[in-house]
């Protein structure tokens, strides 16, 4: 897979692409019984019932597909918008869920299971690296592409490495379908982000997001770290969280046990 | 062919107008034909700075529309022949400002003219936008204080993704960093960033170090480009900055502050 950075073209005045990251509750259903669902969601609802309104919603279907259960989308969805969510994912789906979630016009985000699933993901894994760097308004980088070998004990990404030797400044956003090599120093107020590793050969100041598309296996290395916001697979730390003597040090970050771990590479 | 200059910051009121003439004064005072554009449409000051502001008959946004030629809407300046000005339009808003017109009035100077100097409004909307689109040289000016210099960084990069020259892929941007409203006491003190605190985030080249000076508002208010007042630390620093553009190795000055005892007794400026 070729690097999937592009530089959007100057269409200043019509319109601009813009990307973000959105967190979303995720729905793990663990049963196919449509009126069960119902009845325990308005009770968890009932909890908290201001932040369940209009809320954003992705349905995991990963712990369903597993007890080989199936369940209609249709239905699930209907009724997840009679009472006031707004379901916009679907995940975990099989090719039949899938295909009924195009349908209703809901995306589909693909989690990457390491071993499994591998011939009907992988077409779905290039349209999602492919939509996600056409989202982006990624700055303009020297972004060569050496012949480079992912990292051998960590095959984090099938893509290919992206390497940046510029400094990336205040404001620009760069997204890597594999891992991120940056030579420079990374300022506040940038964000880079990656679905493999991350690897920041100097001092990374701004934000810094390694497996974007839920690799947990994903890490984030750096010479000096000085970040606003860490995360690994959506697991994140703001500067606020980091301790203090992780501060201006050569670290790693990894995800463990859903934790990040964030230690000096002695 | 021209060079074409943009004195840009992101932020506003760290002093992009008085470097603009400043630079242009300096780079006419050694021979060069230039021409200084205020990009600021719709809160026109650099007229005032150059002292030019009773000659204005016609501006850029004229220029732009086809109801001036260049050559009518420029003003020689009365102090230096060298040096012309283009001033914005206090009448319209920067919508009026468009690539393709900016990109012919700036031809069509690069015939005549060694040096372009593109003075760019603040923020980062369309006038800042086309001020720096078409620049070969930025000078990004820079106040030591963290929000200023936050905004000079995103600055930088938008000079490296999306002016002409990093579109069309050619050799980047030259950027230059100028530390403007500099007082070494307060730095001292811990109150002002350093200019190693400064370079640690922006690490560009250096042309100058502009010390705070009461000069730079009178000259400002007398519409005299500061460089002018031979005697201020500030119109010396500006004279270094063309001077160091142009290739001349000059000493950095004014980090230090070091004043002595005589200007401390009679309170130079």
């Amino acid at each position: 897979m070729s690097i999937n950075l592009q530089k959007m073209s100057n269409t200043l005045s019509i319109l601009e692409f813009k990307s973000s990251t959105f967190f979303a509750p995720i729905l793990i259903l663990f049963s196919h019984d449509i009126a069960m669902i119902e009845q325990s969601l308005q009770e968890k609802i009932q909890l908290a019932p201001d932040f369940f309104r209009h809320s954003p919603l992705i349905i995991d279907l990963r712990e369903l597909n597993k007890q080989g259960q199936d369940i209609d989308l249709a239905e699930i969805v209907g009724v997840l918008r009679r009472i006031g969510l707004f379901p916009v994912g679907i995940r975990g789906g099989n090719e039949q869920q899938n295909r009924k979630a195009h349908a209703l016009s809901i995306p589909i985000d693909t989690v990457r299971e390491p071993d499994s699933q591998a011939a009907a993901g992988n077409i779905q894994k290039q349209e999602n690296s492919r939509r996600a760097s056409e989202e982006l308004q990624v700055a303009a980088t020297d972004s060569t592409n050496p012949s480079s070998k992912p990292i051998a004990d960590m095959p984090a990404s099938s893509a290919e490495a992206t390497l940046i030797t510029q400094p990336i400044r205040s404001g620009q956003r760069i997204y890597a379908s594999g891992d991120l090599i940056i030579m420079s120093q990374v300022s506040a107020g940038a964000e880079i982000m990656a679905e493999g590793n991350i690897h920041v050969y100097n001092t990374l100041r701004g934000r810094a997001l390694a497996g974007v598309l839920g690799n947990t296996a994903a890490r984030i290395f750096c010479f000096d770290l000085q970040a606003e916001l860490i995360s690994i697979a959506g697991d994140y730390k703001t500067s606020e969280d980091l301790n203090k003597q992780v501060y201006n040090k050569p670290i790693q970050i990894y995800l463990q046990d859903h934790a990040l771990i964030i230690k000096e590479i002695a | 062919m021209a060079r074409i200059i943009v004195v840009t910051s992101g932020k506003g009121g760290v002093g992009k107008t008085t470097t603009s003439a400043a630079i242009a004064m300096g780079l006419a005072k050694r021979g060069h034909k230039t021409a200084v554009i205020d990009f600021d449409v719709g809160l026109r000051n650099l007229d005032l700075i150059m002292g030019c502001e009773r000659r204005v008959v016609y501006d850029f946004i004229n220029v732009i529309n086809g109801e001036a030629s260049v050559n009518q809407a420029l003003i020689r300046d009365k102090n230096c022949s060298q040096l012309y000005i283009l001033p914005a339009s206090q009448t319209r808003d920067k919508d009026a400002l468009s690539q393709e017109g900016v990109g012919k009035v700036l031809d069509e100077l690069a015939k005549e003219f060694d040096y372009i100097v593109c003075d760019s409004p603040a923020g980062i909307e369309k006038g800042a936008f086309l001020a720096l689109y078409f620049a070969d040289d930025a000078f990004v000016v820079t106040n030591p204080e963290i929000s200023s210099v936050r905004d000079s960084d995103r600055m930088l990069g938008i000079l490296s993704s999306k002016s002409r020259r990093a579109e069309k892929n050619e050799e980047p941007v030259r950027e230059y960093l100028l530390l403007t409203r500099y007082d070494a006491d307060r730095v001292k003190s811990g109150e002002m960033l350093s200019l190693e605190d400064v370079q640690e985030i922006l690490s560009l080249q250096l042309l100058g170090i502009i010390p705070e000076s009461k000069s730079v508002l009178s000259a400002s208010n007398a519409g005299i480009p500061v460089i002018l007042d031979e005697k201020s630390e500030a119109g010396q620093a500006y004279t270094d900055v063309v001077a160091r553009y142009l290739g001349e190795k000059r000493p950095h000055r004014f980090i230090d502050g070091k004043k002595g005892f005589l200007r401390k007794l009679f309170g130079g400026k």
